[in-house]
C-alpha cells in the first residue's frame, strides 16, 4: 500500500563498495512517471495512483490511449460540457507505454499530471520489484518444479528427467487411481508476474533517473517493472552505504 | 525499436557504461600490461584494523570480461604445483601491478602453459620498453623494498 514507481531493467553489472568488495547490482531506470489518474474511495472504491512510464509515439497509440492522457475534441465531451458535467482532469502528456496503479492506504496528495522521480527512493533502504519473468515455453518438471529426476544409471533407461509416479491406486481421491488436483507436471514455465522482495538499495542517482539494487530482478533487460519500498524489515544489513533504515521509519 | 528517448534499448549500453565509469580505474593505468607478461600483483589484505600488501607474482595467462567485471588470471609454480589466481582488474584491493618482464605470445589465452613443466613454461622476451609500475598507491613503500 505504498507508492512506488515504474521503470525498466537496464542490466546487471558489478561495482565496488567502500570496503573494496564487489557488489552485484541491477541497474533500474525509474521514472519520471506521470500521474495519469487519481483513484478515490468515493468514485472508484479504493485509493490509488495510476502512473505512466515511457512515451509511446502518437501514431502507434490508439485513440483511447491518446484520450486517456490528453483531452481530445469529441462530440460527447462537448455535449457533456454543455450539460454542465465537470470533465476529468488530464495529464496532458504523450501516450504512455507502461501504465500501472499503486494502491494507497491514504488519499493521494499528488495531482494528475504531476511527475514523480526516483527521488522517491532517497531514504529507502530496500525495495520490492515486480515484473514478468522470462518465458521458457514448455519445460519438464526438473526445470519447472525442481524435481530431482530419476537416476543417471543403475539400469535407468530413457527416463532420466522423468517426473516419476503421478499417483497410485489409493490416493486422496478415493480408490479411483485419479491424480491429485494440482499435481505438478511439465508445461509452460515463465512469463508470469513475480515479486522479488527486499532488494537492498545500493545507490540512487536522480540525475540519470537510476536506481541500483543488489541482486537480480525478474525478466530480460529493458523489461518493464514496478518498484516500491519494501514492507519487509531487513534482518541483517550486510553493508550499508545508503541512508539507514531508521530514516525510512 | 527506435532511438526515441523513452526507449531504453538504444541507451542500455550507455547507461551501463555510465554506472561503471566511477568504479573503473583510469585506462592509462591499465593499458600496458598484456598476456604473457611476468607481473607482480600487489594486493591489499585487511588484518583486523591493519592493512598490509601481499604480492603474488607469475605470468598473466588470460584476461576476461569487460567493464568493471574484467579480471585477469595469473599463473605461477609453487613447490612444483601450478597455482592460478584470478584478480578483478578494477578492484580497489589491487594496490598495483608491476610488470617485471614482457613475454612474446601469439594467443590471447595461454592455457597451454598448464600442460607444460619446467623449462617449457618459459616465454620469449617481448617488447623492449616495459612500463614498470601501474597504479600509484603504495608505490613508495614497495619501491623502497625492491631497491
Amino acid at each position: 500500500m505504498t507508492l512506488g514507481l515504474l521503470g525498466r531493467k537496464m542490466g546487471m553489472t558489478q561495482i565496488y563498495d567502500d570496503k573494496g568488495l564487489a557488489v552485484p547490482v541491477t541497474i533500474l531506470e525509474l521514472g519520471p512517471c506521470t500521474v495519469l489518474q487519481v483513484r478515490t474511495k468515493e468514485r472508484d472504491g479504493y485509493e490509488a495512483l495510476q502512473l505512466g512510464f515511457a512515451d509511446k509515439p502518437r501514431r502507434l497509440a490508439i485513440r483511447a490511449e491518446r484520450g486517456h492522457v490528453a483531452r481530445i475534441e469529441s462530440k460527447r465531451n462537448k455535449a457533456r460540457q454543455a450539460g454542465g458535467a465537470t470533465l476529468e482532469p488530464k495529464a496532458n502528456c504523450e501516450p504512455k507505454r507502461y501504465i500501472r496503479e499503486f494502491r494507497l492506504a491514504e488519499p493521494a496528495s499528488q495531482k494528475v499530471g504531476e511527475n514523480l522521480t526516483v527521488n522517491l527512493f532517497e531514504n529507502v533502504a530496500a525495495v520490492d520489484v515486480i515484473g514478468t519473468t522470462k518465458g521458457r515455453g514448455t519445460t519438464g518438471v526438473m526445470k519447472r518444479h525442481n524435481f530431482g529426476g530419476l537416476g543417471a544409471s543403475h539400469g535407468v533407461k530413457r527416463h532420466h528427467r522423468a517426473a516419476g509416479s503421478q499417483s497410485g491406486h489409493a490416493t486422496d481421491r478415493g480408490n479411483s487411481g485419479k491424480k491429485k488436483k494440482g499435481k505438478r507436471m511439465a508445461g509452460r514455465y515463465g512469463n508470469e508476474r513475480v515479486t522479488v522482495k527486499n532488494l537492498k538499495v545500493v545507490k540512487v542517482d536522480p540525475e540519470n533517473n537510476l536506481l541500483l539494487v543488489r541482486g537480480a530482478v525478474p525478466g530480460f533487460s529493458t523489461n518493464f517493472l514496478m518498484v516500491r519500498p519494501t514492507n519487509k524489515r531487513r534482518k541483517t544489513i550486510i553493508y550499508q552505504s545508503a541512508p539507514s533504515k531508521k530514516a525510512k521509519k | 525499436m527506435t532511438k526515441s528517448t523513452a526507449n531504453g534499448q538504444s541507451k542500455r549500453g550507455a547507461v551501463l557504461a555510465l554506472v561503471e565509469e566511477k568504479y573503473r580505474k583510469p585506462a592509462k593505468e591499465l593499458k600496458p600490461f598484456e598476456i604473457g607478461d611476468q607481473v607482480e600483483v600487489h594486493q591489499r589484505i585487511q588484518e583486523g584494523s591493519k592493512e598490509r600488501i601481499q604480492i603474488f607474482s607469475g605470468t598473466v595467462i588470460a584476461r576476461r570480461g569487460s567493464g568493471t567485471r574484467e579480471y585477469f588470471t595469473v599463473r605461477r609454480i609453487v613447490q612444483g604445483e601450478g597455482v592460478e589466481r584470478k584478480f578483478p582488474l578494477h578492484s580497489p584491493k589491487l594496490a598495483r601491478i608491476v610488470v617485471k618482464r614482457s613475454g612474446r605470445v601469439r594467443r590471447a589465452k595461454l592455457y597451454y602453459l598448464r600442460d607444460r613443466v619446467g623449462k617449457a613454461t618459459r616465454l620469449r622476451e617481448g617488447r623492449k620498453v616495459i612500463v614498470e609500475v601501474l597504479g600509484d598507491e603504495g608505490a613508495k613503500s614497495t619501491k623502497a623494498k625492491q631497491s
